[in-house]
């Protein structure tokens, strides 16, 4: 099996026990003050970490190129409040009208 | 049915199509990731809690198997929070809670929470669990199928949407001074890391932030266990 299929396996049997912890461990565990703000922040650094690596990562490297245009388009839509699908299919169109452009003036 | 439950199914109906449309993109990033159509659909069937699942494929396509699930883990940890606040309002046993158990993620619980009553809260937790999971199950399908119709993903851009979905996941959280903190220091110490260690450990090290900045303060005595949301008829 490779590697992906396993990483899936691993992670539906996780996020399944994760979500079936909230129905069978004793309360008191989940509901130290610690644990919920250790809950509600790893989301956010995670989250923040994925954005930033997938815009400018490249391998080992850091390049900024037209993805970073997508997600310049991303923040100006979040801020203008639009839905899910118009900011993430815009930022794909910022993207491929930058490199179809670069393509042109490359000729 | 009374006017209340009808209108509890109509908004959960509602959420579900609106969240298809996250499943759609979640296929078609899969597919541009490196993911098998059938993968993307194993993912949204059996993960079925979509940042996870965007975590996954994002630091896997970028190379780390073992990196991408543990960022799935994290990132699903929140489920479990939101099991225990279901479950007085469900009042579940046997498979029905096994059941339950896979439907509790963002959408199902705040719909239920959101409730006036436990049948109102228990009717809008398996409306909106059921129609969100058809709708992101067949939109997953149909988003994997179109691009794996498509030869390089780069050339429409499928890679830029990958980073505006995980920020449009992130959003949300933004609204307090310590989110955008944390925020902040995770995207500099993943940038920092991503030279010189292998590729999705940026990632998992830059949760150490979270883990930082949530350590102080008061940890042992359970804050109080007012039940959220819904009250007893």
């Amino acid at each position: 099996m490779s590697d992906i299929w396993w990483a899936i396996l691993a992670t539906a049997v996780g996020c399944y026990l994760l979500k079936a912890a909230g129905y069978f461990v004793p309360e008191a565990v989940l509901q130290r003050p610690r644990v919920t703000r250790v809950a509600l922040l790893t989301p956010v650094a995670l989250l923040a970490a994925l954005t930033a690596v997938q815009v400018l990562g490249d391998g080992q490297g850091l390049v900024l190129d037209a993805r970073a245009a997508g997600l310049a388009f991303a923040v100006g839509a979040l801020l203008l409040r639009a839905p899910f699908l118009v900011v993430v299919v815009g930022a794909a169109i910022v993207a491929a009208l930058l490199r179809l452009l670069a393509e042109g003036t490359a000729r | 049915m009374t006017d209340e439950h009808r209108s509890v199914r109509t908004k959960a109906w509602g959420v579900g199509v609106t969240v298809g449309t996250y499943g759609f993109g979640f296929g078609a990033l899969a597919v541009a990731n490196g993911f098998s159509v059938a993968q993307a659909i194993a993912l949204s069937l059996l993960v079925f809690t979509g940042a996870s699942q965007f975590a996954l494929v994002g630091v896997v396509g970028a190379g780390g198997a073992a990196s991408g699930a543990a960022a799935a883990l994290a990132l699903g940890s929140r489920n479990a929070f939101y099991g225990l606040r279901l479950a007085p309002l469900l009042d579940v046993r046997g498979w029905r809670r096994l059941a339950a158990a896979q439907l509790t993620i963002d959408e199902s619980t705040a719909v239920a929470i959101s409730q006036r009553t436990h049948r109102l809260a228990r009717t809008g937790f398996w409306t909106t669990g059921i129609a969100v999971f058809i709708c992101w199950n067949a939109a997953t399908a149909a988003g994997a199928l179109a691009a794996d119709q498509i030869s390089d993903p780069k050339v429409i851009g499928l890679d830029a949407a990958v980073g505006a979905a995980f920020l449009a996941l992130l959003w949300p959280q933004l609204t307090t001074t310590t989110t955008r903190a944390v925020a902040a220091g995770a995207t500099v110490l993943a940038l920092a890391l991503t030279p010189v260690l292998p590729a999705g450990i940026p990632v998992l090290a830059a949760a150490a932030v979270a883990l930082v900045v949530a350590w102080p303060g008061p940890h042992g005595a359970p804050t109080s266990s007012a039940t959220p949301g819904a009250r007893h008829e």
